[in-house]
């Protein structure tokens, strides 16, 4: 049994005004417990709508959300504890920051959960940690921080309420690339310790190699694919058609493939490209 | 949903009301506003009804969301007519406690009422046929006579002002949304609780959306800074406005309509109030 499902999912913006335009349409997903699932597609393809169907934020117009096999609209009133169920980091998260300190930021969710003290104080330390956040910085006001730690707040501001899966909108959208893997990297060994069920909405190729097992294409509010990473990226041509890039170090492993040189072309991360490379000069171990 | 919110919302369209000069539809806009406070008798209020019914058809805007422009006012339409019914002086129909519902309050309250709609319909219908940048310009040129006071600058930043701030207002109902669903994503609780409850459940809105707001706007005068802009001074337009055939036309026939009414009321002023 899959943790989060959907059946015949669709959704309509502006329904009854001229700017009427199908959001999703006709989804049928399926995620099982534990799984790092990448979403990706191009601007507008209905992958943001998507994940804010996963927590109730949006209603669907048709069709059903289940979490653990439950309809999660079942019982309206009780949709906030879905939200503690399925955390959704939206993007640019930094920039829903309110509170005096980032302390009290963090414990935020937590609080509405209804936790005591002592638990929160120990979910927020645990969640700083695991966003890779210095303790220092929990007494200081969150519009104080640059920018990458804002990003790192918010984010354990959502994983302090320890969902059982984890939905993060384009969570490295406008970092450096150095920021942007330390925070991929901390998420995956999160996961990985946690167990949690992960899925990241990215439009960056790159990022979705790296973190995820398997791959949520949308285009045009229908699922184009959902498969695992290499049998995604096979479909370079079909990928491009949507506007959407596989990354480029596949790309250029597809090319030498081309042209006689004796690799794989199912390379998609820095670190297989080297191994490869390496086992081309006649082994030894990987410099850079 | 925010999203929901049509007041002051532009629906592009190629329809006559649209194409109509901007200054043009401002002025009888504001004539009509008026007209509807003169037309104090049952056919002059039936000529403009039929006026408006007309023009709507001609918008060729949603019916809906004319109805809709009109649910969200419905709370002052009832109590303004409710207020109306029973506070005037006149033959009693009808007594309750120090409540009394005379015939010609009864009157009173379904012409106040009919009035208010139109009012909005009208206005409603300006804004939705409206670009908000011709609205503000036509604002800007009906104002320019100020200039021979030296006001010609102020009426200029004012303008902008407007301009940047109708501009603002589907971005700003946009962020707040977001944020809303990213506190609710927290598990804020918008929904219940008594009064301070509610009103300390918004800071958690109101604090980002301040900030961004801030953030906006020091954005914007620094991109405006970048393109050289200093005001009015020298200032000159991609778009001038033209006044053509059918807006003269518009002009005249709502004078025609509006002189009208004007003799209606005086030949019929026994008739009704």
């Amino acid at each position: 049994m899959g943790v989060l499902e959907t059946k015949n999912l669709s959704y309509v913006y502006g329904a009854g005004t001229p700017f009427r335009m199908d959001a999703i349409t006709d989804i049928n997903i399926k995620i099982e417990k534990g799984e790092r699932v990448g979403i990706i597609g191009h601007t507008g393809s209905g992958k943001s709508t998507l994940v804010q169907h996963f927590n109730g934020l949006l209603k669907p117009e048709s069709g059903k959300v289940l979490l653990d096999g439950r309809d999660i609209w079942e019982n309206p009133k009780q949709i906030r504890k879905i939200r503690f169920k399925v955390g959704l980091v939206f993007q640019y998260p930094e920039h829903q920051l309110f509170d005096e300190t980032v302390y009290k930021d963090i414990a935020f969710g937590p609080k509405n959960m209804g936790l005591s003290e002592a638990e929160i104080r120990e979910r927020v330390g645990e969640a700083v940690e695991i966003v890779g956040l210095s303790k220092k910085l929990l007494e200081k006001s969150p519009f104080d921080l640059s920018g990458g730690e804002k990003r790192r707040a918010a984010i354990a501001g959502v994983i302090a309420m320890k969902p059982s899966v984890l939905v993060l909108d384009e969570p490295t959208a406008g970092l450096d690339p150095k920021g942007r893997d330390s925070i991929l990297y901390n998420l995956k060994r999160y996961q990985e310790q946690a167990g949690t069920t992960m899925l990241l909405v990215s439009h960056s190729m790159e990022d979705v190699a790296k973190f995820a097992k398997r791959v949520l294409v949308m285009n045009k509010g229908r699922v184009a694919m959902f498969d695992t990473v290499p049998k995604i990226f096979q479909c370079a041509d079909e990928l491009s058609g949507m506007g959407l890039n596989i990354p480029q170090i596949t790309q250029v492993f597809i090319g030498l493939k081309k042209r006689g040189v004796p690799v794989k072309a199912n390379v998609y991360t820095l670190e297989q490209a080297a191994k490869e490379l390496a086992s081309l000069k006649g082994g030894g171990t990987p410099g850079a | 949903m925010l999203k929901d919110i049509t007041i002051g919302q532009y629906f592009p369209g190629k329809s006559a009301v649209h194409r109509l000069d901007a200054r043009v539809k401002l002025v009888l806009t504001i004539a009509f506003i008026v007209e509807v406070f003169l037309a104090g008798n049952a056919v002059s209020m039936g000529l403009t009804i039929c006026a408006v019914i007309t023009l709507m058809i001609v918008s060729r805007v949603s019916v809906r969301l004319y109805l809709k422009s009109l649910k969200s006012i419905l709370p002052i339409i009832i109590l303004t007519a409710l207020l109306n019914a029973f506070f005037a002086e006149g033959d009693i129909l009808f007594k309750w406690g120090f409540l009394e519902l005379t015939q010609q309050g009864l009157i009173r309250a379904v012409y106040m009422a009919v009035r208010i709609m139109l009012l909005i319909l009208i206005s409603s219908m300006l804004t939705y046929t409206t670009t908000p940048t011709a609205l503000t310009d036509a604002i800007e040129s009906l104002l320019s006579p100020l200039k021979v006071f030296g006001l010609g600058g102020a009426v200029h930043s004012l303008a902008m002002m407007m301009t940047i701030a109708l501009r603002f207002v589907p971005t700003l109902i946009e962020e707040t949304d977001k944020i809303m669903s990213a506190q609710k994503a927290r598990g804020a609780d918008l929904e219940s609780g008594g009064l301070m409850r509610r009103i300390r459940a918004l800071l958690p809105i109101l604090i980002p959306l301040l900030v961004s707001s801030f953030r906006r706007a020091a954005d914007l005068a620094a991109a405006m800074e970048c393109r050289c802009y200093t005001g009015s001074a020298g200032r000159t337009r991609m778009k001038r406005m033209h006044m053509v055939l059918g807006d003269y036309a518009a002009l005249v026939i709502s004078a025609v309509f509006l002189t009208g009414i004007i003799l209606l009321g005086v030949f019929l002023s026994g008739m009704i109030i």
